[in-house]
């Protein structure tokens, strides 16, 4: 089986698939809060890989394709922003104060944990980039001494709990309008939180998207501040 | 042939994303900068959007399946993580929920600091929401 998914251009993005399908089959049917079809899917596929001893590596280089389209997805994004550009222009000072708030809490809360549970500073500036894009958060991480692979895994599990609870939480902490839930989702969960806002509303995808960006950039510089202090 | 001039237009813009990033010291990715770049356009109206929307809403739509890959890469560094996965159990859901809860309620504040005049153009308020 691994060297089939070695061999094979499509096995890695079909097992990704038919897992998602599964995942969607799964969450139509029980319609529980905690049967999101992402994390499905990566346990469908984790249970998979493990089942039939297939390397991670194996999967993951039959997957590229689909990997692959990540970059310009991202790139995309542009579009739905465009599109709400009146939007945008209309409540530019309560977007830019509501993303920075979201740096701002994220970057002082994880300091507050690390401080409580008595991390190093290697595992402080680890967790510093965890909310925001994969690819921003690794470069923050391994510029600020910290362990990239640990970030990477941090910011994953952020994105699929976002993700997941977007929704609800937005409900919850009774978050009155689509902008500040896309701003909320944005900033607290990068693009994977952002796929969920997407499928909630025009608004809240754009703004979800916009907040990946300057929330990203900002907490490169917060971050290079914050590693400062602990 | 239509998307295919789509995605071709997407893939030129990823491109120079990947040429700022090659040429720009700083560590911000291809996608970053492509978007920028691509949001720039379209307001300068280089780029009609006609140009791009079907090929780009499409990618949008699939975007969740792009994060599996990288998601079920977890088990890898499993080794790696488990020497601090109390801490990371508590810290990351804490602050995921926190930072929603700051960035949501701060807009929401704003927005309602702006009056009726931004209410109109403030997007659907609860209830109106979803289907």
């Amino acid at each position: 089986m691994n060297e089939f998914f070695l061999n094979s251009a499509a096995a890695g993005v079909v097992l990704s698939l038919v897992s998602y399908f599964a995942g969607m089959e799964i969450k139509r049917r029980w319609k529980w809060a905690v049967l999101n079809p992402l994390l499905i899917s990566i346990v469908l596929v984790v249970g998979f890989l493990v089942l039939f001893d297939v390397d991670y590596d194996a999967y993951n280089e039959s997957a590229r394709y689909l990997s692959y389209l990540l970059t310009p997805a991202t790139v995309s994004l542009a579009i739905p922003l465009y599109q709400q550009m009146e939007l945008l222009k209309k409540n530019m000072a309560a977007i830019c104060i509501g993303i920075l708030a979201g740096v701002l809490a994220s970057l002082g809360s994880i300091l507050a944990l690390s401080v409580v549970f008595g991390l190093s500073h290697e595992e402080y500036v680890t967790l510093l980039p965890k909310s925001i894009t994969t690819a921003i958060g690794m470069g923050v991480s391994e510029e600020l001494g910290g362990y990239a692979v640990i970030t990477t895994a941090a910011i994953i599990v952020t994105g699929v709990m976002g993700n997941m609870t977007a929704e609800h939480l937005c409900r919850v902490f009774r978050i009155k309008y689509a902008i500040s839930r896309g701003i909320a989702i944005g900033s607290a969960s990068h693009a994977i939180g952002t796929a969920r806002a997407m499928e909630m509303g025009e608004a809240e995808g754009a703004m979800s998207s916009l907040a990946i960006v300057v929330s990203g950039l900002c907490t490169v510089a917060g971050a290079a501040v914050f590693a400062g202090v602990y | 042939m239509k998307y295919v001039k789509q995605f071709g237009i997407i893939l030129g813009v990823t491109c120079a994303g990947e040429a700022c990033k090659h040429l720009i010291p700083l560590p911000v990715p291809a996608s970053i900068y492509g978007l920028v770049l691509l949001f720039s356009l379209l307001a300068l109206k280089i780029i009609r959007l006609e140009q791009v929307k079907e090929a780009g809403v499409f990618l949008i739509e699939i975007m969740p399946l792009m994060f599996i890959p990288a998601a079920a890469g977890l088990v890898t560094s499993w080794g790696q993580i488990k020497g601090i996965l109390l801490p990371l159990c508590v810290i990351v859901p804490f602050t995921t929920c926190f930072v929603m809860f700051a960035a949501g309620k701060a807009t929401d504040c704003m927005l309602d600091r702006a009056g009726d005049s931004a209410d109109s153009v403030a997007g659907r308020k609860d209830g109106e929401q979803h289907e």
